[in-house]
């Protein structure tokens, strides 16, 4: 513990700002990834405990891009795109098999691959630590602001995800697809007697969650190092968010990603060895006073 | 338990008794038979592998079955259970390397704290629905797994409990010597599958299935679930530590590995593997696991594919453990044979 140097950040505007600023970009990547979750829980019913995976396949394909073409935007597009597609295979070909089973079956069939897609990665890349590196366009002079260092890529970052954060809550709320998906995650039944793919839809929610986790990877892959392993924390920390957010609610995985973040950014000064004990205690504690999250409603 | 209050005015229900005794005596033989098959087991083969062996399925054995009183019986599903399995490991561990008490104290002394220590996070966990529940409990496992990292004054840290755990001889057992820890192991297997053969078949036993089945018709007709799950998730919480102190006294240290989620990822995929619906499945499944991770990472450096196809093949093809699968087999064959 190290309280002494949490309270002389907490006193002092340029560690604040950037300590804000990194707690912003770690939960900014956990929306991604959590959204996704959400999403697909919330529709699909199932809880994607392979959904790290997508994440990293996210980072591998941006770095693979980004060194075959040197073009940044396509790193990003190909990271996106190529775990949609992915999402899209795994989900007709074995999650579509056990929808409405035992929970138990869901879990296991999305263990199964975490081993498979994890030795899949080491099989392709190699098992050590690849790292992409900043593109050119950003290596630039961090910013200053109050003091604190702010690296043009933090805020590139936070606008991607600002931006995609506020598509996919105006998409599902305002737009025909968005409403579909709502009524198909409300009442799949009636959603297939009007004559609606109900198929069609859960792949395709799974896809997008897919891409969110994978446009995530491929964002984090030049300020992260990329390991086989790498989905694993990610999906872990995007567990906690969804939870203590509600399973099920964009804004709370919003509002979760943002405090996780924080506490994290801000814990590693006071608790270096217990950060993620903090996280963990936190959920706790949310769980404890509101069993389904901050923002999850009471299921029947 | 299952002896139903009649509410005023009412006809006392008739409720067959489930009479328990005669398996008990069978129950026991069997248990008494299979002891003797493992303390002969090294007279007949000498090998120092297959007696690891056979201890790491008492400790994983015991882990994996205490898992399936709360998954297979309750309907609980955890994901936090490892937490006891290394719990169990950390304490006892502990214990003798800093109080140097016998081990039968310290064995004692474990359990208690498992006890006290699950009673806690039970009453939290044990109110949360399905989901929920799971999550919870894998909250707490790695808020222990934390607490373990970074309690390093305690526990070392990363590097786990090292120097050797003490092993004094106590009753003329000397648990440092090979034989008496691999018969000692087998002891504990024993009589701890025996005793949880006894709460699955008691009266508790069956309030359990029917929570499972219907929590909602459990509590109308008086059964007070918070309470039975939580006495389930405190029974199963001293099987697993037991499971723990076994794999100490084995690798005669504790590793922040065996508090780690994987323990109960693994746990859930021996249940899975052995079947769920049958009292032997978990000991079927930790010891077709064993021999799996064993075999595979011998074979190729990619074990996680493999191990993934085989979860695959059980989890979509066959869509049931193995005991399961066999069981209804022969009941199938049966069925057929009749008609």
């Amino acid at each position: 513990m190290d309280l002494d140097a949490l309270a002389s950040c907490l006193t002092s505007p340029a560690c604040l700002v950037t300590q804000t600023t990194s707690g912003l970009i770690i939960g900014m990547l956990l929306f991604l990834v959590a959204v996704g979750l959400t999403l697909i829980f919330g529709v699909l019913k199932v809880v994607n405990f392979s959904h790290g995976a997508f994440y990293m396949f996210g980072a591998y394909f941006a770095m693979t891009a980004y060194q075959l073409t040197g073009s940044f935007a396509l790193a990003i597009l190909s990271g996106a795109v190529g775990t949609a597609l992915l999402g899209l295979i795994f989900e007709r070909a074995f999650m579509s098999r056990v929808y409405g089973r035992d929970v138990l079956m869901q879990l296991l069939v999305c263990y199964a691959f975490v081993l498979i897609f994890d030795d899949v990665v080491r099989m392709i890349w190699g098992p050590e630590f690849r790292s992409m590196g900043m593109p050119a366009a950003f290596q630039v002079p961090p910013l200053f602001i109050a003091g604190g260092v702010v690296p043009p890529y933090y805020l590139l970052l936070i606008g991607v995800a600002l931006v995609a954060a506020v598509v996919l809550g105006l998409g599902l709320a305002r737009s025909r697809i968005g409403k579909v998906i709502r009524a198909a995650a409300h009442n799949p039944g009636m959603v297939s007697a009007l004559g609606i793919n109900t198929g069609l839809i859960y792949g395709g929610v799974f896809a997008l969650g897919g891409m969110l986790a994978g446009l995530a990877g491929a964002l984090a892959a030049p300020v992260r190092s990329l390991t086989p392993g790498m989905g694993f924390s990610v999906l872990i920390e995007s567990f906690i968010v969804t939870v203590i957010g509600g399973m099920g609610s964009i804004l709370g995985a919003l509002i979760g990603a943002l405090l996780i973040g924080l506490i994290r950014s801000f814990g590693s000064l006071g608790f270096p060895l217990f950060t993620e004990g903090l996280m963990y205690l936190f959920m706790v504690i949310v769980l404890v006073s509101r069993p389904t999250g901050l923002f999850g409603k009471e299921v029947a | 338990m299952t002896e139903l209050q009649a509410g005023q005015g009412a006809q006392p229900l008739k409720v067959p008794r489930i009479d328990a005794r005669p398996q008990r005596y069978r129950d026991l033989l069997v248990a008494v038979a299979a002891f003797a098959v493992l303390a002969l087991l090294p007279m007949v083969f000498g090998s120092k592998q297959l007696l690891d062996f056979v201890i790491r399925c008492a400790a994983y054995g015991l882990f994996a079955t205490s898992l399936n009183l709360l998954v297979g019986y309750t309907g609980l599903i955890s994901f936090g259970h490892g937490m006891f399995f290394g719990l169990g490991a950390y304490g006892f561990g502990l214990m003798m390397q800093k109080t140097g008490v016998p081990i039968p104290v310290a064995f004692v002394a474990t359990l208690a704290m498992t006890f006290v220590v699950a009673a806690v996070i039970g009453a939290i966990c044990v109110r949360l629905k399905e989901i929920y529940f799971a999550f919870v409990t894998l909250a707490f496992q790695m808020l222990i797994h934390s607490t373990i990292l970074s309690w390093q004054s305690l526990t070392g840290g990363d590097q786990g409990l090292r120097g050797g755990i003490p092993r004094p001889s106590f009753l003329g057992i000397d648990l440092s010597n090979h034989l008496h820890l691999y018969i000692t192991s087998c002891a504990l297997l024993v009589i701890g599958l025996f005793l949880m053969r006894q709460i699955a078949q008691s009266p508790f036993g069956y309030t359990l299935r029917m929570i499972r089945d219907n929590a909602t018709r459990a509590s109308f007709i008086g059964i007070d679930v918070w309470r039975a799950k939580l006495t389930i998730f405190v029974l199963a919480a001293l099987f697993a530590a037991t499971g723990g102190i076994i794999m100490a006294l084995f690798v005669s240290g504790a590793y922040p590995e065996f508090a780690y989620w994987t323990i109960s990822g693994e746990g859930i995929f021996i249940n899975m593997l052995g079947g769920v619906t049958t009292f032997l499945g978990p000991m079927v499944g930790t010891v077709l696991l064993l021999i799996l991770n064993d075999t595979v990472t011998r074979l190729t450096e990619y074990h996680g594919i493999v191990l993934g196809i085989v979860i695959l093949f059980f989890a979509i093809g066959l869509r049931k453990g193995l005991m399961d699968f066999v069981v209804e087999w022969f009941a199938q064959r049966r069925g057929q044979g009749r008609g």
